[in-house]
């Protein structure tokens, strides 16, 4: 059945390999960083948590330079089909090692994570290594490829959240985390087995193409595609596939909750798109048939209810970690609102709302892991009268929260109102998502702007005596992210213009 | 008679249901979280014996690289998983999963 291959062909498949490698350097050099890393930790004695760091920056900022050459590459599909370089892929690569930074920042300065007796050996390493699956999550077209790509950024995500061993919360938060994800992968699994039964191709737009010469079983696709859709939405935090995310977000260390709330959640949106827009037949090529319409069924159901639960929920937290938690299954639903569009403005709209929200989450996370190091906790209660002890960590704080509300003149705002805009114009149904996203967003002004009353309108009943005076670093790296949120609220141009070069997929054709 | 002397693809595709269907049982009734782990195994392997089948069925490699990838990929996470649960019975002296429940709205 099978035959062994010649040596002529065998010298073809490595010369594509040597080819291939050629498009895969940022991932390539992010593999080597990794294991640069594990050498380091094992190398250096001592305190060594900061030079980890300061590697670990430096080296993800050299990335940076690898991904920028490869806006000169022209769009191709490497490795038999198994990898693309697009636009939208070297859009998620700078999201993501952007991300990768912020955490290292923000786990340097934890001064709870770094206090450990195990010090932090693999922490570093696991973030870049949750860096290039994300990486390969965001660029992969075949099923083969996603299903690897998104296990290497689960394994690794499921150790940093129980990173704090002696520590009951994080041990339970990585089990949840565990459990709910090694099940909704397997689901996901299963998912990708029944779409191979029905296309026998992995690759994703070879899928496509089968799935509109030959047509499916109705049936078995639904089935499929709910399978799917509950390993990405668990991946990116919508409801109903949400149970793990408060539990989790509150358990883990404060820069892996924001590490996971931004990076493995745009990562499950990249491949979401990618999925959605290439594996499935688009309506727009003359076939209109009942695949594309139970997908954004699907989705759009999915949307409204994070959208709705995830920020009526969030009223009655009382742990600010949990608080955000709930705010981004709600802030998942609204990226969803840009995916149903299906065109490019809406795909443009996502890459958008996404930058905003790299910026404006990881802020606010940045801020509860200052007051917690002096405080010691994230619960709400606590945080009150803060504001006259720390007025820059309060200011920044109100910020951040009011660009996660979306109000102007702040980033938030920017990519809300692009969301919007995508939808309106697109059909009733639509207008009335578009409405559901308008009236949620102003409940959640509520419960977000309980932070800032509490910090600065009421007063604490506890002694603030102590020294609340933070270090000139931390302070700088507050203000940059502060300024910057306001900054492209105003100046957001050159950030919409790069989305809308980014929404070009390989192998899709957006309108 | 046929459907019992010769064995075909529905074969393979009910065995993989049932084994998935029993996963999906023992994820969602057991309390132990190494019974779950253990649930989880059975979805990936009833994937698996989906893959193996369409690739019998289909003609191609593609189903058997990609089970082989995922055995590989379910022992990795196995070892993940256990380390995890041997650090939760460390902490709370129990790997019942109802019972590992601080945190709370």
């Amino acid at each position: 059945m099978f035959e062994m291959p010649s040596g002529a062909e065998i010298q073809s498949i490595i010369s594509t390999l040597r080819a291939g490698a050629d498009y895969f350097i940022p991932e390539l050099y992010l593999s080597a960083l990794f294991m640069v890393l594990i050498i380091l930790d094992l190398v250096l004695g001592g305190r060594k948590n900061r030079i980890l760091a300061s590697a670990t920056i430096i080296g993800l900022l050299g990335t940076l330079f690898f991904i920028f050459k490869q806006h000169a590459m022209p769009d191709a599909e490497l490795f038999f089909g198994m990898y693309a370089l697009d636009r939208f892929g070297i859009f998620f690569k700078y999201f993501f090692v952007l991300t990768g930074v912020l955490a290292v920042v923000i786990s340097a300065e934890d001064e709870h994570l770094n206090s450990q007796e195990a010090g932090m050996g693999e922490y570093y390493a696991l973030i870049v290594a949750m860096v290039v699956g994300m990486m390969m999550m965001a660029s992969s077209t075949d099923l083969l490829m996603m299903f690897l790509s998104m296990e290497l950024v689960a394994l690794s995500a499921y150790v940093l959240t129980g990173y704090l061993k002696r520590e009951p919360r994080s041990s339970e938060a990585a089990l949840k985390y565990l459990v709910y994800g090694a099940v909704s992968s397997g689901m996901l699994l299963y998912g990708f087995s029944l779409i191979y039964g029905l296309t026998a191709q992995t690759n994703i737009s070879k899928i496509s193409m089968e799935l509109s010469q030959h047509g499916y079983d109705p049936l078995v696709m639904i089935l499929a595609t709910l399978l799917v859709m509950a390993g990405l939405g668990y991946k990116i935090g919508a409801v109903p596939f949400h149970f793990w995310s408060p539990d989790v977000y509150e358990g883990a260390p404060t820069p892996i909750t924001a590490y996971l709330s931004v990076g493995s959640k745009a990562a499950g949106f990249a491949l979401l798109m990618r999925f959605f827009f290439v594996a499935v037949p688009h309506a727009a090529d003359g076939i209109e048939d009942m695949l594309s319409i139970d997908w954004l069924t699907i989705l759009m159901i999915i949307s409204a209810a994070s959208m709705i639960y995830g920020n009526v929920v969030a009223i009655w937290q009382k742990n600010v970690k949990r608080l955000l938690a709930y705010s981004s299954i709600a802030h998942a639903g609204y990226l969803l609102l840009g995916i149903i569009t299906m065109d490019k403005v809406g795909t443009q709209a996502v890459l958008l709302y996404l930058a905003s929200y790299l910026l404006m989450n990881i802020g606010a996370f940045y801020v509860v892991v200052v007051i917690a190091n002096k405080t010691g906790s994230e619960n709400l209660e606590d945080y009150r009268g803060l504001g006259r002890k720390m007025p820059l960590a309060g200011a920044a704080l109100t910020v951040f929260l009011i660009s996660l509300v979306g109000l102007p003149p702040t980033f938030g705002f920017i990519g809300k109102l692009m969301i919007f805009t995508a939808l309106i114009g697109k059909g009733d149904l639509f207008m009335w998502l578009a409405l559901i996203g308008i009236l949620t967003s102003v409940i959640s002004l509520y419960y977000y702007m309980l932070i800032p009353l509490n910090m600065f309108l009421r007063d604490s009943d506890r002694n603030l005596d102590k020294d609340y005076r933070t270090g000139m670093l931390s302070n700088a790296i507050t203000v940059v992210l502060m300024v910057l949120t306001i900054y492209f609220g105003l100046f957001f141009q050159p950030v919409a213009e790069y989305a809308r070069y980014s929404a070009s997929m390989f192998g899709a054709v957006l309108n | 008679m046929e459907m019992f002397t010769t064995i075909g693809l529905n074969h393979f595709l009910t065995i993989s249901a049932i084994l998935f269907s029993l996963g999906m049982f023992a994820v969602m009734t057991r309390k132990n979280a190494i019974v779950i782990l253990m649930g989880v195994e059975l979805i990936l392997n009833a994937a698996n014996i989906n893959f193996l089948t369409f690739s019998k069925y289909n003609g191609g490699m593609a189903g058997v690289m990609f089970s082989m990838f995922v055995i590989v990929l379910a022992a990795a996470e196995a070892a993940v998983a256990l380390a995890i649960v041997i650090n939760i019975f460390k902490t709370f002296k129990t790997v019942d999963v109802s019972r590992v429940d601080t945190m709370k709205e």
